[in-house]
């Protein structure tokens, strides 16, 4: 199987690609968001 | 439970190998929280007397043991089931490191509940040190059978996720624990319940995504090269052959020697900035500065391992330990001038490289071992980890408590520290420079019976 597959993308496969990155990104960019603002302090 | 093997876990078509990192995510994002677990420690002294101390509540060096044990069963258990997972395939992996991570917490909360430390001992610490272990190798050589063109990012990715845990993990059990605490009650147990629950559906999630490539899977437009690079093997090497060889121990030299030197600084950086700067780094500016710290412990994860596949795994290293000796050794110098700036830069330069020698190398082993038994190769590499953990703190603490026993002024107390530091370096970068291919008397050979499981050989191989 050669992975020209992964080039035109059907669209259940892309939506599933959103869904997976969105569920491990959002926690984790609210946490570094969370980690940004009390790093500020440093500079104050 | 046959929805575990590794035959029910190869992608079907249209599957895209971009579902992979997420899914290792979901796990690394949830183990991760170990680096924010002493967020619990100060509740837990109050257990007994809520609003401070009782003469029968914990003691805060009781306590620390906890994190300690975890990270000790990290690396024994890496080592030991490494192989077990190479061959059970990712999904297991990741179902068991569920299971053992949400027990540890469940058992750790009835430790909590009836106040007995040696039921969260065996919860948290024995239990979820196995999870740590298993979880941390779990999606590795999937990762670098999905990527063989990239393997350096594909696996600095997932390890990032086991250095962005804690700023998860650190706020929402802060929330957690002021959402379950009264007047009359410290709410941990009730959050290490929440925590156990939440932390199994993510990793369930991720075990449900991940898929290994069908045989002869390559990426679009990629073609093998017909030749190996001088350092980047075609052979596979078995797990308990990787231990004959020099380039093991070299290379598990190279990573306690990087992972000591960041270490023993990433635990004192809030009291150390204080002493080096005083007056110029107050307390709230200090833990500032340690979220900062983490933040490109973080990056420096994705960054360096990424960087690893242009420049090279052995070159990497090279950075990390010159650039690190560099660092090292002006960070002395920046205390003298009273420059804030320059200290906090490479001290931001220096975490990223101990991130990124942490993230670099599952592939530095995969150019040496092959992808066969990466996974189980890099299990047993992580007792570097666990050494690296006892030598790091202890020459910060011990050094800096001798020099100013000796008279020393608080600010220059960690100097002979920074030298010392650098000094390891320089042993790092002549067991780098010693790696040379491995030995062709390693390589395992067609039809040997250790290792014609035909799932693990790498996609490659198998066109």
């Amino acid at each position: 199987m050669n992975a020209a597959n992964q080039q035109g993308l059907p669209a259940e496969t892309v939506v599933k690609l959103v869904l997976a990155w969105a569920f491990v990104g959002i926690p984790l960019l609210v946490g570094v968001g969370f980690t940004l603002y009390n790093a500020m302090k440093l500079f104050q | 439970m046959s929805f575990l093997d590794r035959s029910h876990t190869i992608a079907g078509p249209g599957f895209s190998r971009w579902l992979v990192p997420p899914a290792a995510l979901c796990v690394h994002l949830c183990i991760g929280q170990a680096y924010a677990f002493s967020v619990f420690n100060l509740p837990m002294t109050k257990l007994l007397g809520i609003s401070k101390s009782a003469p029968d509540d914990w003691q805060l060096t009781d306590l620390g043991w906890i994190f300690s044990i975890a990270i000790f069963f990290l690396g024994v258990s890496s080592a030991v089931f490494g192989r077990w997972v190479e061959e059970g395939g990712p999904r297991r992996a990741m179902f068991t490191a569920a299971l053992c991570w949400a027990g540890g917490f469940l058992i750790s909360a009835f430790g909590v509940y009836i106040h007995t430390l040696w039921v969260i001992y065996v919860g948290y610490g024995f239990i979820g040190g196995i999870a740590l272990g298993i979880g941390y190798i779990s999606p590795v050589s999937t990762l670098i059978k999905w990527f063989p063109d990239r393997p350096g990012m594909a696996t600095g990715m997932a390890i990032m996720g086991f250095g962005g845990g804690a700023f998860i993990a650190s706020p929402l059990s802060v929330w957690l624990m002021g959402l379950f605490t009264t007047p009359t009650h410290v709410g941990v147990a009730e959050t290490f319940i929440v925590l156990g629950v939440v932390y199994f559906f993510f990793m369930i999630v991720g075990s449900i995504i991940v898929r290994v490539p069908p045989d002869g899977w390559l990426p679009a437009g990629y073609t093998p090269p017909a030749e190996s690079a001088k350092l980047i093997t075609r052979h596979d090497v078995f797990v308990y052959d990787a231990l004959k060889t020099p380039q093991f121990w070299l290379i598990w030299w190279i990573l306690c020697l990087n992972v000591t030197a960041g270490i023993g600084v990433l635990g004192q950086a809030s009291a150390m900035s204080q002493e080096m700067f005083p007056g110029h780094i107050t307390a709230v500016a200090a833990s500032g500065f340690v979220g900062l710290m983490s933040l490109f412990n973080m990056g420096g994860r994705f960054f360096w391992a990424s960087t690893s596949d242009y420049i090279g795994r052995k070159n990497t290293y090279f950075v990390f330990m010159v650039l690190g000796f560099i660092l090292y050794c002006t960070v002395p110098y920046t205390g003298s001038i009273g420059s804030v700036a320059a200290f906090v830069l490479c001290f931001l330069v220096i975490i990223s490289m101990y991130g990124g020698g942490f993230a670099t190398v599952p592939a530095y082993l995969k150019d040496m071992f092959g992808t066969r038994y990466v996974g189980a190769i890099h299990g047993l590499l992580l007792t570097a980890w666990s050494m690296a953990g006892i030598f790091g703190p202890v020459l910060v603490n011990y050094i800096r408590a001798y020099n100013v026993a000796h008279g020393v002024p608080k600010a220059q107390a960690y100097n002979s520290t920074m030298y010392i530091m650098a000094g390891l370096l320089v042993i790092g970068f002549f067991c780098n420079l010693a790696v040379t291919a491995v030995n062709s008397r390693f390589h395992m050979k067609e039809g040997d019976a250790r290792g014609n499981d035909p799932a693990l050989r790498p996609a490659g191989a198998r066109a």
